[in-house]
């Protein structure tokens, strides 16, 4: 459904962020991309969403090579593709109906959107989905009024209600406690499964990924390292992928004479600060 | 994978399992109360029918008037520098000169009435005075108090000069003393718990706090002189003003055009290098 | 306590000896350019008048109380041009100013070499020319009048509200943008979702406070013929009816009161 070949992204800079990816992912499939900070994910998934233009390579999305396409058309593949942001990217001073219906923008006219007539099929759609990421009681609430799970669940009806076939999803807990953190990727995978929805979701906490993901695939400068499924995901992996760190350590906690001061904190966390 | 049922066309299918399908939305007004709403539109409509009806418009006097302007724009296309040229210097340089004076003078004089109009240091009459001055200062527009000033010292760029420095005061002290009264209290305190004198403490609890601010503010203060140095001299207090009026007086586009375009170079001018002292001194 | 330290003291100056220089000459500059300036103004000032001042002002002061009220009936309508002269122009300054203002973003401009340039030159000839001069432009064009006042007041208004305007849309935040055009919005509906919500709040303040500013202004603009209660002003000083000038300073001040009060309402309601 989705195949990316042969990706490379050089920004202005000189920086080279993503360096020959080549990744197929099918339908319904739900994949987590980690890697360290620097590693081109995020560039990865704006590419697929042409919010940065692939300096060469092919991204197919339904038989459509979407890195030729301009506006119109574009316009047209990104309604397949919905979004989800590490700050939320709510438009703040909008309410949450406004937000999640500026989802179905890529469908319906300006006049309509400008006027806020959406199509009632529209409607009910948002009033479903907001249902069901538990906002009903705020549709009129001013999205900067929410907290962070609050917005982030705005953000997924927004995504959802584009009505898609594959969601990116750019650091979804990054700003959130442990808590919201799994109730928020345990909402994307169930949505996920419920439409028979791909994901490629950009994650760096580890522990969340193999919790949530059927695939895991991991990136280091650019380039993929590991493609397989979490259970393989072995320490040795993590060392490929994140370079060289005592990956046991995520469990057992070792006197602390012989530590340094960063393995103190035998948590999931640790993994995280790492980066 | 196994999945291959084909999905919904319409989003309105995909979750519509929990919703109740005849609810509508419409965004919420802006203002709560529909009277209140209703009456300001209402009032606004009203305004607008009688305040344009009372507008005297003479079509014909405009229609007349599309040729002189026409032959502005064509003045703009080719100013003319040079037919005018000693009263176009003149002017720009005692508008220059008046900017310079004026500015220097201004922020000698708010500096010390800054001070004092900022709560947390002058003392309540102090206080009281320097608003007062400032509020004056902000209430006339430069050329009512260049009137003034021109009835009272005669003809010339003095009264400009004193003008535009009374007009400074009420901008810069204003700004001076709410800079002042919004630092940061801790450095402030800590220099005041040295057993520094007042003067010491000024110098070294307030002082590098609000300069940036009042290099910029001076700056910015001296680009506003020089615009309203070209005013003043509408009613006889110095400046390019006089000759721009007797160049429209005349009806002599070609002239004003290059008049304007000499203020506008300027101000571009100073801007671009405000902007760069600005920086460094940042 | 260096002495203690080392044998040899160390040094300890505020700036090293370049900086000092570079400030000394500075103020040393700035001072010469003063005297220099002062001297040209006091060359072409009358001493006379001016040592003679202290005695005109107090007799003006003396003549202009008490204010001739009776007059004020006059001024009605005079005050109500002057209100029209700030708000239909502050108006007609909004339309133009807003597609400027996006025409001079460096985020929404369609050319940053073309087009962006063409906006940022409006927006400095607008501003760098005062109301009074743009009033004194439209008189000697379509004549004098309340038209010519409010044609002036807009273009005025153009640089200062498209000004602060763009700056403002340079400063939202991407990301909500991002958003938008992720979900396949056009251009047009990118602009109305994502970038007016988040710069409406400002362009309220600013055309709020512009028209604030536009009041005072236009109090004075009569004073080349552009109309309102500036024409009274002019009439009464040129007559030296000193009673009748206090009174339209009074009412001058009180439309500015009154105008900085509905603005600083306004703007309050809005954050």
């Amino acid at each position: 459904m989705l195949e990316i070949k042969n990706l490379v992204k050089k920004y202005n800079t000189g920086d080279l962020a993503i360096n020959g990816v080549d990744l197929k992912v099918e339908k319904g499939q739900v994949m987590a991309l980690i890697g360290p900070s620097g590693a081109g994910k995020s560039t990865l998934i704006r590419c697929v969403n042409r919010l940065e233009n692939p300096t060469s390579g092919e991204i197919w999305l339904n038989g459509e090579n979407i890195v030729k396409m301009r506006s119109r058309k574009l316009r047209r593949a990104r309604r397949n593709m919905g979004m989800i942001f590490q700050e939320y990217a709510l438009v703040e001073r909008l309410t949450v109906m406004e937000n999640v219906l500026s989802g179905r923008l890529g469908y319906v006219g300006f006049w309509r959107s400008f006027l806020r007539k959406f199509p009632q099929s529209d409607v009910n759609a948002a009033f479903g989905l907001l249902n069901k990421v538990g906002l009903d009681a705020m549709v009129n609430k001013r999205a900067d009024e929410l907290s962070g799970g609050q917005r982030q669940r705005v953000g997924i009806a927004r995504a959802l209600i584009q009505n898609p076939d594959i969601l990116l999803v750019d650091e979804p807990t990054a700003s959130l406690d442990p808590k919201t953190s799994r109730q928020i990727m345990r909402l994307i995978t169930e949505l996920c499964e419920e439409n028979q929805l791909a994901a490629i979701i950009n994650i760096h906490d580890v522990a969340l990924a193999q919790m949530y993901a059927e695939r895991i695939v991991g990136l280091r400068d650019g380039k993929i390292v590991y493609d397989g499924s979490p259970d393989d995901l072995k320490p040795d992996v993590l060392t490929e992928i994140y370079g060289k760190e005592d990956w046991t350590a995520v469990r057992k906690r070792k006197p602390k004479k012989d530590q340094s001061e960063d393995d103190i904190t035998a948590s999931e966390e640790h993994l995280a600060e790492m980066q | 994978m196994n999945k291959t049922q084909s999905k919904p066309e319409n989003a309105g299918n995909t979750c519509q399992t929990s919703a109740n399908p005849a609810r509508t939305w419409s965004p919420p007004p802006f203002i709560e109360n529909p009277t209140l709403r209703w009456g300001l539109l209402l009032g606004l409509a009203i305004y607008l029918f009688l305040s344009i009806g009372s507008l005297d418009v003479n079509w014909n006097r405009i229609y007349e008037g599309l040729d002189r302007g026409a032959k502005f724009i064509f003045g703009f296309m080719n100013p003319n520098f040079a037919g005018r040229w000693t009263d176009i210097s003149e002017g720009m340089i005692e508008s220059l000169v008046m900017t310079v004076t004026s500015t220097a003078l201004g922020i000698a004089i708010s500096i010390p009435i800054g001070f004092g109009a900022a709560r947390n240091l002058a003392p309540l009459p102090v206080y009281l005075f320097c608003r007062g001055v400032i509020a004056l200062s902000r209430s006339f527009q430069e050329i009512i108090v260049a009137i003034l000033f021109v009835a009272i010292f005669g003809f010339g760029p003095l009264a400009g000069v004193l003008t535009l420095s009374f007009a400074t005061i009420g901008f810069l002290s204003k700004l001076l003393a709410e800079d002042i009264e919004s630092i940061d209290k801790s450095q402030a305190e800590a220099v005041q718990a040295t057993g520094s004198k007042w003067w010491q403490w000024l110098n070294y609890g307030i002082q590098p706090q609000i300069m940036p601010r009042l290099i910029g503010l001076s700056l910015y203060r001296l680009d506003i002189n020089f615009r309203e140095s070209a005013v003043v001299g509408l009613v006889g207090a110095g400046g390019i003003g006089a000759t721009l009026n007797t160049a429209f007086d005349r009806y002599e586009y070609d002239t004003a055009a290059a008049i304007l375009i000499l203020i506008i170079g300027i101000v571009m001018l100073s801007e671009y290098i405000s902007g760069y002292i600005r920086k460094g001194v940042q | 306590m260096a002495e203690t330290l080392s044998s040899s003291p160390k040094i300890w100056q505020h700036r090293n000896r370049n900086q000092q220089l570079l400030s000394w000459l500075i103020w040393l500059l700035g001072t010469a350019l003063f005297v220099v300036c002062w001297q040209k103004v006091s060359e072409s000032t009358t001493w006379f008048f001016v040592w003679d001042a202290p005695r005109i002002a107090a007799d003006i002061g003396s003549r202009m109380i008490p204010p001739r009220w009776s007059y004020i009936n006059e001024l009605w309508e005079p005050l109500w041009d002057t209100l029209n002269i700030a708000t239909i122009g502050t108006m007609m300054a909004i339309v133009m100013a807003v597609p400027v203002a996006f025409l001079a973003a460096r985020n929404t401009t369609p050319s940053t070499r073309f087009v962006r340039p063409i906006a940022l030159l409006i927006i400095v000839s607008s501003r760098s020319i005062n109301s009074l001069i743009w009033s004194l432009l439209l008189v000697s064009i379509i004549g004098p009048g309340v038209v010519a006042g409010i044609v002036a007041i807009s273009l005025r208004s153009i640089g200062f509200i498209a000004k602060l305007l763009y700056e403002a849309i340079e400063e939202i935040d991407k990301n909500q943008v991002e958003a938008v055009t992720a979900a396949g919005g056009s251009r047009l509906q990118v602009l109305v979702y994502g970038i007016v919500p988040q710069i409406l709040p400002a362009f309220a303040g600013i055309s709020v406070f512009r028209w604030d500013i536009n009041i005072r202004e236009s109090t004075v603009l009569g004073l080349v013929g552009a109309g309102g209660i500036g024409l009274q002003l002019n009439a009464s000083l040129n007559v030296l009816a000193w009673p009748q000038v206090t009174l339209i300073l009074i009412l001058i001040l009180l439309a500015v009161i009154f105008s900085e009060w509905v603005s600083a309402k306004v703007r309050h309601a809005i954050i």
